[in-house]
């Protein structure tokens, strides 16, 4: 019996391997179509750079460099134009900033309760919650923020304006804590428990164990939850662009209304900017100026994990 | 083998503490009484007796899955990181239960080395300077001296002295070992907790292991649980024989591994299971 299903199965398989002629020819041109199909981002990427690159080279034809990079003024649409992108910086900045004092301190600590306190149960339940926070469209923040927080917030500052930078700030935090929370909470909930009953086993106090064995021996996960936490705040729009109005402001204070660079290019490109106007091409040197942000960002991040890598 | 049995067969004969006339008996200094465990519905440890004594190395030997290593991590309470984990009876250590003290003051008293070597990512430095860093010496030159003085303890100084400041992964695992007992060693503490501690190593790295266990025997009370039956008649002044849970046999290393009392003690040494 044994060898007669020897027999049949190995006829078997080389009878197949005969009728088969499709799978050796699928196997020569898979990688070619997945070379393609990976190109296409590739060469989108390479597409906006270029464009981007391009029309912000026909801007600074326009406008001087040095004009766009600082002056104070940002007023396109008045009879006598002026294009400095610094009250878009500041106001990209400031209101990166308030999110990020937000979700910092609240994303981290609840990762260190989810990862090193909390009970199996309780984290099965706190995390898809945490997660439903993520899931929100950044509209509803939005509406939220200058619904809701804005007239809060001017009971508690009275010169506080209707719309205002803080406002959507702390908005942007609350919406980025489950990225914090959730990334840092995998960072840490990677790290070896050999590593916790090593320091235990050394007299350390539960605290002490979370700071000084398993924070630093997560930090790179944790930074990069932090730079992904952040190059959302400098990239969201929708929040900033509906509780934060459309004033050009330069300042510090953050109860005034402030745009940032990605609700200018909402507000600019919603109004009627016609091609070839100068207008219109303020949009790609913003854009440009965005993106060098994050890429530098991205880039810090990088340069910070690596420095404060604890492989385990 | 034979000939080393025989000679400590000699030597045990002279620091016998129930039949000496001119040694002083060692103190007690952990004393085990009817210990149960139960991991959720398993009963994982039957009523253990044992007691260990000052300057002494005890052996834990048995089968897998005996509850060796369970035994030890309740000696420090790390059994309790287990959720689920139930224990009933007493275990006193330097004549106080272990659940009327601190349990951080306990394991500083207590250190532990693990099976897998589990240093930090830190440097070789920060490995060592840890337990001092967190029972509050911050001084650099104290800390300086502890590091060297425990390194050294631990043979390692040699080896590592120029490279203090490099991370802990870079060393061999037998290094590492060694580096997870000098680490345990820097907050000098009276006991030492020793889980397989050579059984992920070569036998070079063992042998280092177990000539550094002798030495630190003489400041040191030792508990080491091992697979390894020649380990335990090598370096131990006592052995416990775990079997299912309980105690088999309970006696200095000369008597179990020569004239045990028990069948099956008798049958696990002859390697009939396990």
């Amino acid at each position: 019996m044994n060898t007669s299903m020897d027999h049949n199965i190995k006829d078997l398989i080389r009878k197949n391997k005969e009728s088969q002629k499709l799978p050796k020819i699928t196997e020569k041109f898979m990688p070619i179509l997945l070379l393609i199909i990976t190109s296409v981002s590739i060469l989108t990427t390479i597409g906006i750079i270029f464009t981007f690159l391009s029309e912000t080279i026909e801007f600074f034809k326009r406008v001087s460099v040095v004009e766009f990079f600082t002056s104070t003024t940002l007023k396109p649409l008045s009879q006598d134009p002026e294009y400095g992108v610094l009250p878009l910086i500041a106001g990209t900045a400031i209101s990166s900033v308030i999110a990020m004092l937000v979700a910092v301190p609240i994303g981290l600590m609840t990762a260190i309760y989810l990862s090193e306190y909390a009970s199996e149960r309780v984290r099965k339940i706190a995390k898809p919650l945490l997660e439903i926070l993520a899931g929100i469209p950044t509209i509803v923040y939005g509406f939220f923020a200058f619904t809701f927080i804005t007239p809060i917030l001017r009971e508690i500052i009275p010169n506080l304006e209707p719309t205002n930078i803080l406002s959507p700030g702390l908005v942007m935090g609350v919406m980025i804590i489950p990225m914090v929370a959730s990334l840092s909470e995998d960072a840490m909930s990677s790290v070896p428990n050999a590593l916790r009953e090593g320091a235990l086993a050394l007299g350390s106090t539960k605290l002490e164990v979370t700071r000084r064995v398993v924070i630093p021996a997560a930090l790179s996960g944790i930074i990069a939850s932090f730079v992904l936490g952040l190059s959302r705040a400098i990239g969201e729009t929708m929040i900033v662009t509906i509780a934060s109005g459309s004033s050009k402001n330069f300042t510090l204070d953050v109860t005034q209304s402030m745009q940032t660079m990605t609700a200018y290019i909402v507000e600019v490109t919603s109004g009627d900017a016609p091609a070839g106007s100068t207008i219109y091409y303020s949009l790609y040197a913003v854009a440009m100026t965005l993106f060098i942000f994050t890429l530098l960002m991205n880039m810090l991040a990088k340069y910070i994990s690596r420095r404060f890598r604890e492989d385990y | 083998m034979s000939t080393l049995t025989i000679n400590k067969n000699n030597n045990f004969q002279q620091t016998n503490i129930i039949s000496l006339k001119n040694v002083q008996p060692r103190e007690t200094i952990y004393d085990v009484k009817d210990l149960n465990l139960w991991y959720g519905d398993t009963h994982a440890l039957k009523g253990i007796d044992l007691s260990f004594f000052d300057k002494e190395v005890t052996a834990i030997i048995g089968p897998s899955g005996c509850g060796k290593s369970t035994f030890l991590k309740t000696l420090n309470r790390l059994v309790e990181l287990v959720p689920g984990v139930r224990t009933t009876g007493l275990i006193t250590y330097q004549g106080k239960s272990i659940l009327d003290q601190s349990v951080e003051e306990l394991r500083t008293r207590v250190g532990m080395v693990f099976q897998k070597a589990n240093p930090f990512p830190k440097s070789i430095y920060e490995n060592v300077a840890y337990g001092p860093k967190i029972h509050g010496i911050r001084n650099k030159k104290i800390l300086d001296e502890i590091v060297e003085k425990s390194l050294r303890s631990a043979f390692l100084w040699d080896e590592v002295k120029d490279r203090l400041h490099e991370n802990a992964y870079g060393l061999s695992g037998g290094q590492q070992q060694r580096l997870c007992i000098a680490r345990c060693l820097a907050i000098e503490p009276d006991v030492i907790l020793m889980d397989e501690p050579t059984s992920a190593l070569d036998p070079k790295s063992t042998l280092k292991i177990e000539e550094l266990i002798q030495e630190l025997k003489k400041n040191y009370s030792i508990v080491i649980v091992t697979h390894n039956m020649q380990q335990a008649a090598r370096i131990s002044d006592r052995t416990a024989f775990f079997l299912n849970g309980e105690v088999v046999e309970f006696d200095q290393t000369d008597v179990i591994f020569n004239n045990p009392n028990d069948q099956r003690t008798e049958d696990y040494i002859r390697g009939r299971f396990g």
